[in-house]
């Protein structure tokens, strides 16, 4: 019997797995994927309190999300280009300019 | 064992094995491949989870437009698989090793609080919405309530779209 508590264990390990891409990932493309495997995660658990307090609710806040993650993306891939412009380089490490 | 564990086991065994190789294997597009896989497996959870629409809002949203914009720039940029981290002078455990340890930390720290909730210790579920029978899988259900509850914020998002659209447009355009 599959109950909540499997889907919020689900979610939680990928949450974990997309919040370790953010930070072990060398490829600035990549690190926006992994945080795309977060919100799918935030996502699944939204989903399944929905379907267990027997609400739309859940449904409609994933509608929500899956569009500002779709606006993130665009934004953010549109600076990954900017970015790429300036140093041709996609490593995070090239852009340390602010360092101290 | 009844097929819906079945299937649960069988979708959450994927999503989780394809998320792991995004994270962990290095050719950009590979990973972007895999997280399409990934996406796919979580459809099908939600129609497990009597979410037929978002289910397909996600292949057709998520998988098919937000994905390939990933593709496009992964190809227009030539990214290259990316080289080993090196480790920082004077420190032990590599960062990859120490980085995937505090993932599994992180993952048995949010598990054990969602069984301790489905044991009923701390904060627990609030039941006063609770009505286990309504439909929510159709259509008709999410649409009457995005219109009426939340229309305000459907209407915010669709300012936010055109932002972030004028705002691609102008941070990706080359300068002459």
């Amino acid at each position: 019997m599959v109950s909540l508590t499997h889907y919020l264990v689900l979610s939680a390990v990928l949450f974990a797995i997309g919040t370790a891409g953010v930070f072990l990932r060398r490829n600035l493309i990549t690190v926006l994927l992994s945080i795309e495997v977060m919100l799918n995660a935030a996502n699944l658990s939204l989903v399944a309190f929905g379907r267990e307090l027997g609400t739309v609710d859940g449904q409609v806040i994933v509608f929500f999300v899956v569009t500002v993650a779709a606006a993130e993306a665009a934004v953010g891939l549109a600076l990954v280009i900017a970015l790429f412009r300036l140093r041709e380089s996609l490593d995070p490490d090239a852009y340390t300019s602010l360092k101290w | 064992m009844a097929p819906e564990t079945l299937l649960f086991y069988a979708l959450g065994a994927v999503a989780v094995a394809a998320s792991l190789l995004v994270v962990g294997q290095r050719n950009p597009m590979y990973s972007v491949m895999l997280l399409i896989v990934s996406f796919l497996a979580l459809a099908g959870l939600y129609i497990l989870l009597d979410a037929p629409f978002l289910a397909v809002i996600q292949i057709i949203i998520y998988a098919g437009a937000i994905l390939v914009l990933f593709l496009f720039v992964v190809m227009l940029l030539n990214a290259e698989k990316e080289q080993e981290a090196r480790a920082a002078l004077g420190t032990v455990i590599g960062p990859r090793r120490a980085g995937a340890a505090l993932g599994v930390i992180l993952a048995a720290e949010l598990g054990w609080a969602f069984w301790q909730m489905a044991r009923g210790e701390g904060a627990g579920v609030e039941t006063a919405a609770r009505a286990p029978g309504a439909d929510i899988s159709t259509v008709r259900a999410i649409g009457q309530v995005l219109f009426t509850d939340y229309a305000l914020a459907f209407e915010i998002t669709s300012l936010l779209i055109l932002v972030a659209m004028v705002g691609a447009v102008v941070l990706a355009k080359r300068h002459v």
